[in-house]
């Protein structure tokens, strides 16, 4: 170490920058063969079980389309996020605007329940990103006006989310008619509400679309848009920034207003869908999981699909792994979390030279 | 008396509820002073409370677990210590991760001790001091870590107000250009002002395992690393403040539970959710008007160090 010394580049490396995901991708790759190695598992079968054989093992077939599945909402979270992540806007409570997102669309469609026409389901989807959209806008506003810090209260809404979740599926969302298990009514026997496969082979249902939507868009309006400009700017150099005639209050509206609308649109589609129903426990932490989606992808729509895609990848093999090789789940998560830590490690090198003590400048 | 809740009872259960958080919001507001921000306590809390419990149960001793605790979150810290300090990595960032890869790697290690009960921890011996009246059993009837806490808090304001330690402390965390002109080691005392932060957090979640809740069950310490976060803002960045704010916590999350078991007719869902509720409120309050927290948070929080020459 002493033999080194550290020289800050005149701008951030390119190459590095593209090349650091995937460097981190393969040093916790060794990280969580070591890790899994000392579970007492074969670390080579372990790691061939998460990133191989979902994509093209036996089972191949039908978890190609799980893959889907699972990064339709990562995707669409952590497009939201990385707008206020560059903007230096920390919106850490996407779990909890998830979960009020798909409770204020599945209310919607419930209330109704049992009317069938084709505006039910969009009206459930303008509603979940209206109720995603509000649960983030308690931070926002209070940030604007009274300079609460927005990192602690979004993330203390999450736990206020999760007891309104436990509300819904015990109490005013319950089945009438469920023998009084917890839980909503099933989405998938009320076709009108149900979010169902466009193409299921491929794991496709609207929130994939939605997804895919929000990264083409995400793409346009930081490339293209004064937006985009101001958020990347208002990063970079705040102060710059207010020279240049940009309104903190409103961005600080606008990223976390985005980033819970699309959080909540994930969620009304995950309701309607895959998970079918309201229950206590249909959310799986994807709001935390987007957060290292977003920085995998490097806070960019483009990176963000294929980090999503890759951290699905991780959950459906972490799951294979689990039932095949007995892993325990958890490791999963810890492997995600190892994920995160190599990537911000590995970024001294975007913005660092390493050199060695005594080299000439 | 009131709806069946002993006074007396309800103080001596609010010092003992308080502890886990006041023990970590004493930590990090070391590591803030210090002008680093660390938002990992929630995982440096949670690794401490299930590496207390492994070491506690293995030992068969509480004082092995507390130290455990301690060395489990300070060991997390140097995750961070190494992310923010030699990588100059993002801090918040850095932060989050730990939290998430804490929780992952707890619920890792805690598999096989769900449902094993913790060695007790024993009260202070005071003697004939906890028959008296009232006093004896608000102050005299507490378990070590209860004192420990308290002696902290009062270490804590004593270095930093009176020591060198405390003032070059202070210096790195106002200015650290200046703190560096000056010819202190500005990252070398981050280091440490982290690894005592983790330990203390580590301490406090080894607190929940061992005597709060006592056992081992995944994500133990239900957020009590942000309010611990949330509690070095409401205290201004002073010891004294956090204790009061520890007490003022540990008091409502103590008066909920006694209210639901009480059956006085609020929902549960809204008497659990009132700790998290209030935080918010409480920092609406202290960061608006004219005593903005904000003022008083040391200038360099938050901004990484690295030496140019």
């Amino acid at each position: 170490m002493a033999m080194l010394r550290l020289e800050r580049r005149p701008t951030p490396s390119q190459f590095w920058s593209r090349a650091t995901p995937l460097l981190a991708v393969a040093l916790t790759m060794v990280a969580g063969g070591i890790m899994f190695a000392v579970l007492g598992k074969n670390p080579v079968t372990a790691i061939r079980t998460i990133f191989w054989d979902p994509l093209f093992g036996e089972f191949a077939w039908y978890l190609r389309g799980q893959l889907l599945v699972k990064a339709g909402p990562l995707i669409l979270i952590a497009v939201g996020l990385s707008m206020g992540f560059r903007a230096g806007i920390w919106n850490i409570g996407a779990e909890g605007q998830y979960i009020m997102g798909a409770i204020a669309g599945a209310a919607v469609g419930l209330a109704v329940y049992p009317v069938e026409t084709r505006w039910i389901f969009p009206l459930m989807v303008v509603a979940g990103a209206f109720g995603g959209w509000l649960w983030a806008m308690i931070p926002a506003v209070l940030k604007t006006r009274f300079n609460t810090n927005e990192i602690l209260v979004s993330l203390m809404l999450v736990y206020v989310a999760q007891t309104v979740l436990a509300m819904a599926s015990t109490g005013f969302l319950r089945n009438p008619q469920g023998a009084g298990f917890p839980g909503s009514r099933n989405f998938s026997n009320y076709p009108a509400a149900h979010n169902d496969w466009l193409i299921e082979s491929a794991g496709l249902h609207w929130g994939g679309i939605a997804a895919l939507m929000a990264v083409a868009a995400g793409y346009v309006l930081l490339q293209r848009h004064i937006l985009g400009f101001q958020i990347k700017l208002s990063g970079q150099a705040p102060r710059a920034a207010r020279f240049a005639g940009v309104n903190p209050e409103r961005l600080v509206l606008i990223c976390m207003g985005l980033a819970g609308a699309l959080a909540g649109l994930a969620g009304v589609f995950e309701v309607t869908g895959p998970a079918g129903q309201i229950s206590i426990d249909f959310n799986v932490g994807y709001g935390f999981t987007a957060i290292i989606v977003a920085f995998l992808g490097r806070l960019n729509p483009v990176g963000i699909l294929f980090a999503g895609l890759l951290m699905a990848l991780t959950y459906i093999g972490g799951e294979m792994a689990s039932t095949n090789l007995g892993l325990p789940s958890a490791a999963i998560q810890a492997f995600q979390g190892m994920l995160l830590f190599f990537l911000l490690a590995c970024d001294l090198l975007t913005n660092y030279r390493i050199r060695l003590k005594g080299e000439a400048r | 008396m009131f709806g069946g809740i002993d006074p007396a009872l309800l103080i001596a259960a609010l010092m003992v509820a308080s502890v886990p958080i006041l023990l970590a919001a004493v930590g990090e507001l070391v590591v803030e002073r210090a002008g680093v921000l660390n938002l990992g306590v929630e995982g440096m809390m949670i690794m401490g409370a299930v590496v207390g419990f492994i070491a506690a149960v293995e030992s068969g001793s509480p004082l092995a677990g507390f130290v455990g605790g301690a060395l489990g979150g300070a060991g997390l810290s140097l995750l961070f210590m190494l992310l923010t300090q030699v990588m100059q990595a993002n801090q918040v960032a850095s932060g989050l991760a730990l939290t998430l890869f804490g929780q992952g790697l707890s619920s890792l290690l805690g598999q096989g001790y769900v449902g094993v009960k913790p060695p007790h921890t024993g009260a202070v011996p005071f003697g004939p001091l906890v028959d008296i009246p009232f006093l004896g059993r608000v102050l005299f009837g507490h378990d070590p870590l209860v004192y420990l806490s308290v002696i902290m808090v009062a270490a804590v304001w004593a270095m930093l107000k009176f020591s060198r330690a405390g003032l070059i402390l202070r210096a790195v965390g106002e200015n650290h250009e200046a703190a560096h002109a000056l010819g202190y080691k500005v990252v070398g005392i981050r280091c440490l002002a982290i690894l005592f932060g983790g330990a203390m957090a580590g301490l406090g979640g080894a607190y929940v395992s061992l005597v709060r809740v006592p056992q081992w069950v995944d994500g133990i310490t239900a957020g009590a690393g942000w309010i611990a976060l949330a509690i070095v803002v409401f205290a201004s960045w002073k010891p004294w403040r956090a204790l009061l704010g520890a007490w003022l916590f540990g008091g409502i999350s103590v008066l909920q539970l006694n209210l639901q078991a009480a059956r006085i007719g609020i929902p549960v869902e809204y008497l659990s959710m009132s700790p998290y509720v209030i935080t918010i409120l409480v920092l609406v309050v202290m960061s608006s008007g004219r005593g903005r927290a904000a003022l008083s948070a040391p200038a360099c929080l938050g901004q990484n160090f690295h030496a140019t020459s």
